[in-house]
């Protein structure tokens, strides 16, 4: 490929490149993200390759392999062009019937969604209520770009906000213009991106840097892994006007190591990029010159944090520092460097595309523009959700992720990961963005939105965030490092049913500690999980340390399994199961489980038919004594 | 037959005998051997004139890295938070009872490493376990043990 030396030549290209398409060809997609492959997208795609060759279609029918499109539930999800009918939960064996209806123009009612209020059947992605209340500005260019294609994203109208920047603006007007547009960080604190731009901008020293925090640490977030895995060029597009608007010749993109799709992608796109002539050298005759490396992380949650993430890419151990002199101002190798996490970067080129008064349109009054969630946990549909700031968590888990499987009761709604907080039933209506989530205690965080239902427990996931954090604080401040040793200790007390009534007062002295003196914002706001519970879900840590009993039957010390001798059919199911071999009875006899055995694992609870659910979990209440030999009471069909 | 030395000698040349790429090439080496030896971590040192007590210092504290060897298969059971409240917990333990092992540890035939793990971001398919780079879930007690057996 020739190098691309002016807008003008851009420009062309992108037209040779419309002029190649022919817009009414039939092309099927097939979204293959690591949810996709997870779920057998790779054999789906292996399947109609075969198919369409088998039957010589090649010039007639297009394949398109794109990113994750976001309904990870319903995945692999193949998409027809250009009628936009859109398959789910795809297997390899559909590839002729599909093939075959693409050819006569057919639709595949079995395939569609189905509506679950309506039973209608819905042939465009677009209808579907999960993608319908979203409005995805960044996520959506995923159906339509082969990730690994540099093409494809031109011809979407790629590298258009960079040859805007670099021929219509000078620095300062694209720095005025992010300024405007009221961006906020969308890595968690929400700090104004504008600003952090400004500051590097102006800070004394040379060379500046700018770096891409792809460190998603946050267990239960993804969205900066599907922009990596489906759009990298638009967030390395980002990164080059940031750079230009800033001063900076040198860039990083610290990804983690445990997204190897995105490690590969992004790496083909830079590669792809720089041929192309939008990296390296006199970028598009702009005499501006940047560069990208790409830093895999090894594994450290607290190298998300920026000062920490900024020792990791210089090989060494990601610890992070007191941060009275901004990372704007010293940061990697003491030099002023701007970090801003993927989502950020790639809403940049919209915002040089489409204006500053553009993104002030979305959003509420503080927070600009959409963002994406990632919703998952105990809800219908999981996925990666964008909408508009001041979205209602109601709106968000009911209207789009279809509410709580089975029928559930909702309990409670985690935000921020393991700095945020656990949201109740009672702020449901809240309009979500920065300064709201802030107020209820939570946070906005990079957009992890985990649902929870009445069979979680809520000390026990205090317990889970506290000892999340506690293996991976560095240990270099004592608040942080000692502090939530000391939680650690008090919660997995109350979950045993060892916890004393006056510690919940230490859990919030020690939380209050943690929170003014620790050294960076993961201890600063590791107790916040415990301080929502107490605030919130006080009734159940004192059920666990009054009653001994764990209301949502989770906590093991607190729960036993029994099987009721009305409901059992004898089948011999669990039984069988059993690796410990505690439940006893037999053929015709009801079953029953031997409690001194029971090691509580769960397989009966499981496995017993759902027709039956013989087996039940019983916390806080005396265990029926069993009757063994008990002859099974036959249900009547 | 390329001995330590060759190996990172090669890897240290692809990015430049740079010292702030240590991790990166920790992580390539390992990829390469599946751990990281105590030759290893001398011969980077060495080679990239790093001190060795800094190579060691990086090396034990970043997750990744493991400095005993691995099994034949590495099986890392996700525990971020949206498989936590799907159960991930009584997968672990039915994992750890059906391989004897406890997180972080290798079975003594060298078979089995098992591993906990952050968050794989595959949320849609929780609880889930990764076997050699290859996600499976939704995982039920009942079912791991039969996916495990597929792994000889």
């Amino acid at each position: 490929m020739p190098r691309i030396n002016s807008p003008t030549e851009l420009e062309k290209l992108r037209e040779e490149i419309k002029l190649k398409r022919e817009p009414g060809k039939p092309c099927i997609t097939i979204s293959s993200g690591t949810c996709g492959h997870a779920r057998g997208s790779e054999e789906v795609i292996a399947a109609f390759e075969k198919e369409i060759k088998s039957q010589g279609l090649e010039e007639e029918i297009d394949i398109k392999i794109t990113g994750c499109l976001g309904f990870c539930q319903r995945e692999p999800i193949v998409l027809i062009h250009p009628e936009e009918i859109c398959y789910l939960e795809v297997k390899p064996e559909d590839a002729a019937e599909i093939v075959q209806s693409v050819k006569e123009k057919k639709i595949i009612e079995r395939l569609l969604y189905t509506d679950p209020k309506t039973g209608e059947k819905i042939k465009h992605d677009s209808d579907i209520p999960f993608y319908k209340s979203q409005q995805r500005n960044i996520l959506g260019s995923n159906k339509w770009i082969d990730s690994r294609s540099i093409e494809d994203y031109l011809y979407i109208g790629g590298y258009s906000a960079l040859s805007k920047a670099l021929s219509q603006m000078t620095p300062d007007q694209v720095l005025e213009e992010i300024k405007k547009a009221n961006l906020r960080g969308r890595g968690g604190g929400g700090f104004p991106t504008g600003r952090k731009w400004e500051e590097t901008k102006n800070a004394p020293g040379e060379p500046k840097y700018v770096i891409v925090n792809c460190d998603e640490g946050d267990p239960g977030a993804y969205m900066d892994r599907s922009l990596m895995e489906g759009n990298p060029h638009s967030v390395i597009e980002g990164l080059i006007i940031g750079a230009y608007a800033i001063g900076s010749h040198e860039g990083f993109v610290y990804v983690r190591q445990e997204y190897p799709l995105a490690v590969e992608n992004l790496n083909i796109a830079l590669k792809q990029a720089e041929e192309y002539g939008f990296l390296g050298e006199n970028i598009l005759n702009s005499g501006f010159d940047f560069r990208i490396k790409v830093h895999r992380g090894a594994g450290a949650f607290v190298s998300g944090e920026s000062s920490a993430l900024m020792t990791a890419i210089e090989g060494k151990v990601g610890e992070p520092r007191m941060k009275y002199v901004h990372m704007s101002q010293r940061g990697y190798k003491e030099k002023p460097s701007c970090l801003n996490n993927v989502e950020t970067w790639a809403t940049v080129p919209f915002i040089i595309n489409k204006g500053s008064d553009w993104f002030n349109s979305i959003g509420t009054e503080g927070s600009k523009g959409t963002k994406i969630f990632s919703l998952v946990g105990k809800v219908n549909n999981t996925g990666l959700v964008e909408v508009p700031m001041g979205m209602t968590l109601r709106q968000i888990i009911y209207d789009i992720g279809g509410g709580i499987p089975k029928g559930r009761k909702f309990k409670g709604v985690q935000t921020g990961g393991p700095s945020g907080g656990i949201i109740p039933e009672q702020y449901l209506d809240t309009p979500i963005d920065f300064d709201e989530l802030t107020q209820i205690g939570s946070m906005m965080g990079s957009g992890g939105m985990i649902v929870m239902d009445e069979d979680t427990c809520m000390v026990d996931m205090a317990r889970y965030f506290i000892n999340f954090c506690c293996e991976e604080s560095c240990g270099k401040c004592i608040p942080c490092r000692e502090g939530l040793r000391m939680l650690l200790e008090i919660l997995t007390d109350v979950c045993e049913g060892k916890g004393k009534e006056e510690e919940l007062q230490t859990l919030e002295d020690i939380a209050e500690v943690m929170k003014d003196a620790s050294l960076c914002a993961l201890g600063t706001t590791a107790a916040n999980p415990v301080l929502t519970t107490l605030r919130y879900f006080r009734d159940e840590y004192e059920a666990h340390i009054k009653d001994k009993r764990c209301p949502a039957k989770v906590c093991k010390n607190l729960i036993t399994y029994y099987i009721d001798p009305e409901k059992c059919q004898a089948c011999m199911i669990c039984l069988r199961n059993c690796p410990t071999g505690a439940i006893q009875g037999g053929k015709n006899l009801v079953h029953w489980i031997e409690q001194d055995k029971c090691i509580k694992c769960g397989i009966c609870y499981q496995v017993c038919p759902e027709r039956f659910n013989a087996v039940e979990k019983l916390s806080g209440e005396p265990v029926p004594a069993p009757v063994p030999g008990r002859e099974v009471t036959r249900k009547k069909e | 037959m390329i001995g330590i030395s060759g190996i990172v000698s090669k890897i240290a040349d692809k990015y430049q005998r740079d010292r702030d790429m240590l991790i990166q090439i920790l992580l390539d080496v390992q990829s390469g051997l599946g751990w990281l030896p105590k030759e290893v971590l001398t011969e980077v040192s060495k080679q990239l004139g790093v001190p060795l007590t800094r190579v060691y210092q990086v090396a034990t504290y970043y997750k990744a890295f493991s400095l005993a060897p691995r099994g034949r298969h590495l099986v890392r059971i996700c525990m971020g938070t949206a498989c936590q409240v799907r159960g991930s917990p009584l997968i672990r333990d039915r994992v750890q009872l059906l391989l004897g092992i406890a997180p972080g540890e290798t079975a003594p035939d060298m078979k089995y490493t098992l591993e906990t793990v952050n968050c794989l971001g595959c949320c849609a398919m929780g609880p889930m376990v990764e076997i050699d780079g290859v996600a499976h879930g939704p995982l039920t007690v009942s079912n791991v043990g039969e996916i495990l057996e597929k792994y000889k």
